[in-house]
């Protein structure tokens, strides 16, 4: 070793040191930082330790085995459609060739861009007794409203529908996604074996998606588990409505937490699921060479059936409600568009901002300090952080407003008690409480996204910049952040479009008469005034097409070979 | 017609690119047989052709006896009775050695596909692994398992493509030994294709050396080396240098480092201007000749030098002499030609 290496090891050891040093009081903030997102769930799980005796028994003898009851029904109806509608159009369309293939790949994710409760409305407007559908039924042959039997939109079955209609997506891109990371050769090493294009999709394909598609499942239950919106609207009592009951009904905080932590126990369930079919997929990697997928075509009738089977789903959850949508939007739109519609528009525009540009700074911070420290607890923090998205709005909100409620009551009593002078709901009544509950929900979509982003940047890569003598600041700033403009764009999008969409949360935690696009839109089919409400909910699911069509381009860049 | 294997003027082009043309040889029984040749020269094609995965412009696939691809007719894939090694094995991940191994084993009695699976296991030494899955396993074990699934149903054929490429080096030549002795000891015909020579050498019966789509010969190994049909064969098959010579009668040529003898095709007439293929093997290192040369480059390969000698004419040739010959760069040494096998082509030859 030259004097020159010696000296300049010696003086990069220095410097670690001392970037140590510097680092751990920064440290010790974040930790703190990200101690405070996980209040809610702490208070939801906290409140099983008050028991409430009274009440339960009371909703055991009433309405708990309806929650139970129908939210199990809504997980296996929805579950099981989902599964239906995602995986046979993702084998399809990664397989063949058939009349409008290409478009579809993609079209068939549009319905994620509809809110449940959006579909559900738009359907109850076109579908149920004194819609269109019905009334020029009735017209046709002179029957009167009894005379007939037309499947109930808002019924349980309807709810498992809409959901259905609008999840699937989930399952469909993982499972494509898994069929295109498989390479074509484990598909034609099983022919070379024997097997029949059936036998090949039954004993390797669908065997090998397997646990994607169970990742994609899970997503679908902690949705449907954490849906509000479309229940409610169709008067089905699930574990969310009966949250929103049990505390604006009976008043009870207490026991809106502890249902709030029994749903909670649920997606635990599936977020295991989750992520331990997650470590599987690590170990399903087949090839890493990868031949062009040569899609086999479609002769005539196979043709016709493959393009009905991908075309049905888009149809019915997104080309019919987003028309009736549009229709009602055409019709309302020149009294719609008022001062007041600006006025939301601004309010949900500006909220989804300040929120997305708050988790994306955020999630920055906390995935620098895992990247530049190995301590387990900033990686246990953030990832228990990420977890928020699996947890339902209507959970969020009740803790979050648990703990604010109370210290502004305190807050107020002090103050009146000893300086006369009252504060009202300093935090709970504000904007604050509402971002924040955002933050902790999706706080996870901008970690992931910032953390994928960061880790294709590797560590050899800052270290050449260090030996090029620059200074972490610099690496950041000329390094990691041109090389990341891309995600992090995407994870400000995605936020924003989240926030957007958001229903239960800002139901419960807006402040008074402050108002966005989806509680206005939910208000107003909630008053049965579908048409005007057809506006704002336009709207949204315009937005809502934004992460959608990112989502398509990055799983096509994906995979090497594939065109 | 008695060749396992038959293909009659085989012509494949995609998406309007010629891949594959006129190209036409019969396997025998038991036969193992490589093609070879530089990437993209549409071996791996033929060999896709043959399993069925691309479908024929013209040209006929005869497998067995039977007729498996020609325009307008392709058996399938799975009905075509042939086993496949792909580059990198490609097993099922989400199944362990055994279920691996008896995948195309449908349909039969589970004693036999119990017999079938131990005969397997024993021939390929995988008696530990058996319960393994194929991340838990090395590349050569994978590799074993892959050929032990593909030879499991007792294909009519086996192909294999580029069967060692993902291995280390220094275990590829021992293993396609090992494996030729296995092919010959199941009686199973085999198409392997490779661009390495040493492996063509060791495993095959027969070579197909392949270029631009098209097939340049089909011989043995030491036809290929020692009376390449083309110049473009012997410029893939081994080393050397191609000197300007002059046909003298019909068994002679002059060179600049003497005449020649040899067979010379009846069609070149005297004084014809040729090129003559000159091996490093042709050229050999003597102490005692008068005719020297200096060595301008060196390679060391162990039992060997591969010098690089400048004649006195300028002449640049190849010679490969033990490696206890070490002489500096430079220095004149003495040489000698021994020619058993003239190859030579005429100047227009030579440039295409």
């Amino acid at each position: 070793m030259t004097f020159k290496n010696f000296s300049e090891s010696f003086y990069s050891l220095l410097n670690l040191n001392f970037g140590l040093l510097k680092f751990s009081r920064l440290n010790l903030t974040l930790i703190i930082l990200a101690l405070f997102f996980c209040i809610p769930v702490v208070i939801v799980c906290g409140s099983l330790f008050f028991p409430a005796k009274d009440i339960w028994v009371h909703l055991i003898d009433t309405v708990l085995t309806d929650y139970i009851f129908n939210s199990l029904a809504l997980l296996i109806g929805v579950g099981f459609f989902s599964l239906l509608l995602g995986v046979i159009p993702a084998w399809l369309v990664t397989m063949y060739q058939f009349p409008m293939s290409r478009y579809l790949e993609w079209a068939i994710l549009l319905p994620m861009s509809m809110p449940a409760y959006i579909i559900a409305y738009s359907y109850t407007g076109t579908f149920d007794a004194a819609g269109p559908v019905q009334t020029i039924m009735r017209e046709l042959t002179g029957w009167e409203y009894n005379d007939y039997w037309f499947p109930e939109i808002r019924s349980l079955g309807g709810a498992i529908a809409m959901l259905s209609l609008v999840l699937y997506p989930y399952v469909y891109l993982l499972a494509r996604a898994s069929f295109i990371e498989q390479s074509i050769c484990v598909l034609e090493v099983s022919r070379t074996l024997g097997c029949n294009a059936i036998d090949a999709f039954r004993r390797v394909a669908l065997p090998l998606a397997r646990p994607a598609i169970i990742v994609g499942l899970s997503l679908v239950l902690m949705e449907t588990l954490a849906d509000y919106g479309t229940v409610q609207y169709f008067g089905v009592s699930a574990f969310t409505t009966g949250i929103f009951r049990t505390w604006f009904g009976m008043d009870n905080s207490l026991v809106a937490a502890q249902l709030s932590a029994i749903l909670l126990l649920f997606v635990v369930v599936f977020l295991y699921l989750e992520r331990r079919s997650r470590k599987q997929l690590a170990f399903h990697h087949t090839s890493n060479r990868y031949s062009p997928l040569l899609k086999q075509k479609l002769k005539s009738s196979s043709a016709f059936f493959a393009f009905v089977i991908c075309f049905a789903p888009l149809l019915f959850g997104f080309i019919l409600p987003a028309s009736f949508l549009g229709e009602w939007a055409i019709s309302t739109y020149s009294e719609a568009l008022d001062i007041d519609f600006y006025i939301l528009l601004l309010n949900s525009l500006s909220l989804a901002f300040v929120t997305a540009l708050l988790a994306l700074v955020i999630a920055l911070f906390l995935v620098y300090m895992n990247r530049n420290s190995h301590l387990f607890i900033n990686r246990f923090l953030v990832r228990f952080i990420s977890l928020g998205y699996a947890i339902p709005g209507t959970v969020i909100a009740v803790g979050v407003l648990i703990p604010f409620a109370w210290f502004d009551n305190r807050l107020d009593e002090f103050l009146t008690l000893h300086f006369n002078f009252s504060s009202g709901l300093l935090i709970s009544g504000t904007l604050f409480i509402l971002i924040f509950a955002y933050l902790v929900r999706f706080l996870a979509v901008s970690i992931n996204t910032v953390e994928a982003a960061l880790e294709k940047i590797k560590l050899e890569m800052d270290e050449v910049a260090k030996t090029a003598g620059m200074s972490h600041v610099s690496i950041m700033r000329r390094i990691h952040m041109p090389i990341m403009r891309g995600s992090l764009l995407t994870a400000l999008l995605l936020v924003f479009v989240d926030v957007l969409k958001e229903l239960p949360a800002t139901l419960i935690l807006r402040p008074f008469n402050f108002n966005t696009l989806a509680v206005r839109t939910f208000e107003l089919a909630n008053e049965e005034r579908l048409a005007e409400a057809a506006v704002p909910a336009l709207a949204i699911v315009i937005a809502g097409i934004i992460p959608v069509i990112m989502i398509s381009n990055s799983i096509s860049r994906s995979r090497p070979g594939y065109e | 017609m008695n060749n396992a294997i038959e293909i009659k003027e085989l012509s494949l082009s995609i998406e309007g690119r010629q891949i594959l043309e006129n190209i036409s040889f019969g396997l025998g029984e038991i036969g193992i047989a490589c093609l070879l040749g530089p990437s993209g020269c549409g071996k791996t094609s033929l060999l896709r052709c043959i399993a069925g995965f691309e479908e024929l412009n013209y040209g006929e696939v005869w497998i067995k006896g039977i007729i498996a691809s020609k325009p307008n007719h392709h058996l399938p894939v799975e009905q075509r009775n042939i086993g496949m090694v792909f580059q990198d094995y490609v097993l099922f991940p989400h199944m362990s050695v055994t279920e691996n191994i008896i995948f195309g084993l449908k349909d039969q009695r589970a004693t036999r596909i119990k017999e079938r699976l131990d005969e397997l296991i024993e021939l390929f030494a995988l008696e530990k692994h058996t319960r393994k899955y194929p991340h838990q396993l090395s590349g050569g074990q994978q590799q074993r398992v892959a050929l032990a699934r593909a030879m499991a149903p007792r294909p009519g054929v086996l192909l294999l493509d580029e069967p060692f490429a993902s291995l280390d080096i220094q275990l590829r030549e021992q293993l396609a030994r090992e494996l030729r002795s296995i092919l010959k000891q199941d009686g199973i015909t085999t198409i392997m294709v490779t661009h390495n020579q040493l492996e063509a050498f060791a495993m095959a019966d027969i070579i197909g050396v392949m270029g631009d789509g098209k097939l340049r010969q089909w011989d043995t190994a030491f036809n290929l080396y020692h009376e390449p049909k083309t110049s473009y064969v012997a410029n893939f098959i081994g080393e050397g240098v191609f000197i300007k010579g002059e046909v003298i009668n019909s068994i002679e040529v002059k060179t600049d480092i003497g005449n020649i003898k040899g067979h010379i095709p009846h069609n070149f007439e005297k004084g014809k201007k040729v090129r003559v293929l000159i091996r490093p093997d042709d050229i050999l290192h003597d102490d005692d000749s008068k005719v020297t040369a200096h060595v301008r480059g060196k390679a060391f390969r162990g039992a060997e030098f591969l010098y690089t000698l400048e004649t006195k004419n300028g002449l640049y040739l190849q010679s490969l002499v033990p490696s206890h010959h070490d002489h500096p760069m430079n220095e004149p040494i003495g040489i000698k030609t021994e020619i058993d096998h003239l190859v030579i082509f005429t100047d227009e030859e030579i440039s295409i």
